[in-house]
C-alpha cells in the first residue's frame, strides 16, 4: 500500500509535470487533458487538488498585489486604483422602458385616475377584510392572527363555503377597501390574493419562507399605532402599481411615535416583508484608526446618528403571480399581466422591479 | 336453446365473467343489469324476459328483451326513449311493462328514480364554482427557492431599511422622537433656528411614504424645535411644532395614541431610554390639544 502510494505519488510528481510541459510543447497539436477526464480517481483527485491549489495561491497574489497598490497609492496620495465590481443582476439590467422615472407627467395622472386613488389620498380610511381558503391549516391561523397585529383596521372572518364573489360583494356592501384571502396548501400559507374594492384589481401572490413572530429570535411585540411604510424598489410601471396597492392597505398617516416601520422590498420580482421597531440612536465612531501603526489615535471621535431595528411580526416573501383587472373573475377577467415561465431563463428581464 | 334455470345453474356455479367479488357480496358488472347485484332474478343472461334503464348523455332510455327475439342477438334489446320528466317516464314504464311481473317493473322503477337524483346532482354541481387544482412541475418550485434566497442574500434588507430610516430622519419626516441623543438634536436645532430666521415653514402636499428608487411627492418639511426626553406621561410633553398644526388635525387618531401610549411597554425590548435628561420645552397651546390628558401645567 504505502508503496504504491510512493510510486503514484513519484508519478504524479513526474506526471503532473508532464502534463504541464506536453501543454507547453505541442499546444496547438495536442489537446489539453483536463483533470476530469483522468480514469484514475486517485491520481483524478491529486491533480485537481494540485490545480486548486495553484489557483488558491495565484488569487492570493493577486489580492496582494491589489492591496499594495492601493496602498501606496493612498500614501502617494494619489487616487487607490478602482476597485473590481462584482457583476450582479441588478448590474446587468437591460435598459427598461417600463421603468417609472420621477418626472413622468402620464404617470402622475395615472395615479390620479386609478382605484387606489381615493385611499391614498385620505378620502376613505382603509378597511380591510381578511379571511382564508376553505380549509384551514395549521399554521394558518397563526399567521392570520399577526396579520391581523400588522394591518391596522382589519377583520377576520371565517370563510365557511361562500364563493369568492359573493364575499367579494358582501364586503362592497360593508363598505371595505381590500379583501386578503390567505390560501392554504398542505397544511402551509401558501398564497395571498388581495382584491381591491371597488373594482380594484386583484392581485394573486405566491407566499414563501414564512417565519412567524415566535419563531423569530429576539422579537419585538408591535403596538398598535399607525407603522410606516417603506416600498422598495417597486421601478417599473408594473411595479408601481403593485406598490400602490400594498400602500393602499395601510392608512396613510402614520403614527411615528410608535416607531413602527412595515417594509415591503422588491428584489428581483420578489417581495420580502419585514415588520420591525426602530429606534435612533447615536454611535460613537473613532476616525483615523486605519493607520494601525500610529499609536497615538487623532482623537476625533465622530458622532453617528444610526438606526437600529428590532424585528417583530412575521416575516415572508411574496411572488406576484397574476395581476388581473376587476375584481376576482378568474373566467371573464381581463389579466394585466400573468407570470409565464419561459424556457431561458434571461437573469437582467424583470417585471416587478 | 334457452333455458334460464340451465343458464343460470351453468353461470353461477361455474364461471360469470361478469361477476365480481367483493367482500360485502356478489355483484354483476353486466350493463343491462337492473340491480347491479349477481342474484337469479337479476341477471340478466339468466332471464329471458329482462328490462333495464340505461343512462346515454343524460338521456334515460327503457330497454326490454324477450324470448322472441332470443335467437337474435343483434336485434335482442328493444329501445325507449323516456322523457326528462319523472312522472311522465313513470307513465310510459307502465304502458310498456304492463303485463310484466310486477317485481321486475318496481325494481325498474326504483333505479329511475336513483338515476335522476344523481341526475339532478351532476347538474348542480357543474353550476357550482369549484376549486381547480393546479399543479406546479417540481424543477419549478426549486427553481424558485433557490433564486429566492439568492436574491434575499442581494436585498440586504436590514442595511437598506437603516438607511431609508436615516434618511427620513435626516429629512426632517418624524417630528418628535423619543429616544435622541441631545448633541446631535441640538445641531439640528441650530440649523433649523437659522433656518427659521430666514423663511417661514413651508406647508407642502404631505405624504409620508417614501419609495426607496425615487419620490413621486414632496414630504413636509417638519421642523424639530423641541423634543421630549423624559416620561411622557409627566408634564411638559406638548410638542409645540409649528409646521405639525395641519397634521394634527388630520390625525384623529394620533390624538388617542398620545393619551394611552404607554412607554412601560418596551420594558423588554433592547431600546435604551434616556431618561435623565430633559430639555426645557416651550409649550404653546393649541387648539386642537384641547382633549389630551395634561398633567399640572
Amino acid at each position: 500500500m504505502a508503496k504504491e502510494k510512493k510510486r503514484k505519488a513519484a508519478e504524479e510528481a513526474v506526471d503532473g509535470d508532464d502534463y504541464i510541459e506536453r501543454e507547453d510543447e505541442k499546444p496547438k497539436k495536442q489537446k489539453l487533458i483536463l483533470a476530469s477526464q483522468i480514469k484514475n480517481k486517485e491520481k483524478r483527485s491529486a491533480v485537481y487538488a494540485k490545480l486548486k491549489h495553484e489557483k488558491r495561491v495565484e488569487k492570493r497574489k493577486k489580492i496582494k498585489a491589489r492591496d499594495a497598490a492601493s496602498k501606496q497609492a493612498l500614501e502617494l496620495g494619489e487616487e487607490p486604483p478602482e476597485k473590481m465590481v462584482p457583476r450582479t443582476i441588478e448590474n446587468t439590467r437591460e435598459l427598461d422602458e417600463t421603468v417609472c422615472r420621477p418626472d413622468d407627467e402620464e404617470l402622475f395622472a395615472g395615479n390620479d385616475a386609478d382605484e387606489f386613488s381615493a385611499v391614498l389620498k385620505q378620502q376613505t380610511a382603509p378597511k380591510v377584510l381578511i379571511t382564508t381558503c376553505r380549509f384551514n391549516s395549521s399554521r394558518g391561523p397563526a399567521f392570520i392572527k399577526e396579520l391581523l397585529s400588522v394591518i391596522p383596521n382589519a377583520q377576520y372572518y371565517k370563510r365557511g363555503t361562500y364563493e369568492l364573489k359573493k364575499i367579494v360583494e358582501y364586503a362592497k356592501n360593508k363598505e371595505f377597501t381590500s379583501i386578503i384571502v390567505v390560501h392554504t396548501n398542505r397544511r402551509e400559507p401558501d398564497a395571498l390574493l388581495l382584491i381591491g374594492l371597488p373594482d380594484g384589481p386583484t392581485a394573486h401572490f405566491r407566499l414563501s419562507n414564512l417565519v412567524l413572530r415566535k419563531d423569530i429570535k429576539n422579537h419585538g411585540n408591535p403596538t398598535s399605532h399607525e407603522p410606516e411604510l417603506v416600498l422598495n424598489n417597486f421601478t417599473t410601471r408594473l411595479g408601481h402599481r403593485v406598490g400602490r396597492m400594498i400602500q393602499s392597505l395601510f392608512p396613510q398617516v402614520p403614527n411615528f411615535r410608535g416607531r413602527r416601520v412595515v417594509t415591503f422590498h422588491n428584489q428581483r420580482d420578489f417581495i420580502f416583508f419585514r415588520h420591525h421597531r426602530y429606534v435612533f440612536e447615536v454611535k460613537e465612531k473613532k476616525e483615523g484608526l486605519k493607520d494601525k501603526k500610529s499609536k497615538a489615535s487623532q482623537g476625533k471621535t465622530e458622532k453617528k446618528a444610526i438606526a437600529r431595528l428590532q424585528e417583530c411580526g412575521p416575516r415572508f416573501t411574496l411572488k406576484l403571480v397574476s395581476l388581473q383587472h376587476g375584481t376576482f373573475d378568474t373566467k371573464g377577467g381581463e389579466f394585466e399581466w400573468v407570470h409565464k415561465v419561459t424556457l431561458s431563463h434571461v437573469y437582467s428581464h424583470l417585471t416587478l422591479d | 336453446m334457452q333455458n334460464d334455470d340451465v343458464i343460470w345453474d351453468v353461470i353461477r356455479h361455474h364461471h360469470c365473467s361478469y361477476m365480481a367479488k367483493i367482500q360485502t357480496g356478489n355483484f354483476c358488472r353486466n350493463p343491462y343489469n337492473v340491480t347491479g347485484i349477481c342474484n337469479r332474478s337479476s341477471c340478466p343472461l339468466a332471464n329471458s324476459r329482462y328490462a333495464t334503464i340505461r343512462d346515454h348523455d343524460g338521456i334515460f332510455y327503457l330497454y326490454m328483451k324477450t324470448i322472441e327475439r332470443a335467437h337474435m342477438p343483434n336485434k335482442l334489446w328493444e329501445r325507449v326513449k323516456l322523457p326528462k320528466n319523472y312522472m311522465k317516464a313513470l307513465e310510459i314504464i307502465d304502458k310498456h311493462l304492463e303485463y310484466w311481473p310486477k317485481l321486475l317493473v318496481h325494481k325498474i322503477k326504483q333505479r329511475l328514480t336513483k338515476m335522476t337524483q344523481y341526475r339532478i346532482r351532476m347538474v348542480k354541481l357543474s353550476k357550482k364554482v369549484r376549486e381547480k387544482i393546479m399543479t406546479v412541475p417540481r424543477k419549478e418550485v426549486k427553481r424558485e427557492s433557490r433564486r429566492e434566497e439568492k436574491a434575499l442574500r442581494a436585498a440586504q434588507i436590514e442595511n437598506v431599511i437603516e438607511k431609508e430610516l436615516l434618511e427620513r430622519l435626516n429629512k426632517g419626516v418624524y417630528p418628535d422622537i423619543c429616544n435622541y441623543d441631545e448633541e446631535i438634536f441640538n445641531k439640528l436645532l441650530d440649523k433649523n433656528k437659522e433656518e427659521e430666521q430666514e423663511e417661514e415653514e413651508e406647508e407642502e402636499a404631505e405624504v409620508e411614504y417614501v419609495e426607496g428608487d425615487y419620490e413621486l411627492e414632496e414630504e413636509e418639511e417638519l421642523e424639530e424645535d423641541i423634543e421630549d426626553m423624559g416620561d411622557f406621561l409627566k408634564a411638559n410633553n406638548f410638542d409645540d411644532i409649528e409646521g405639525d398644526e395641519d397634521d394634527l388635525e388630520e390625525q384623529p387618531a394620533k390624538k388617542k395614541a398620545y393619551v394611552s401610549y404607554p412607554l412601560k411597554q418596551d420594558d423588554g425590548t433592547e431600546k435604551v431610554r434616556r431618561k435623565g435628561k430633559k430639555v426645557v420645552v416651550e409649550v404653546e397651546r393649541d387648539e386642537d390639544m384641547g382633549n389630551r390628558q395634561h398633567n399640572a401645567m
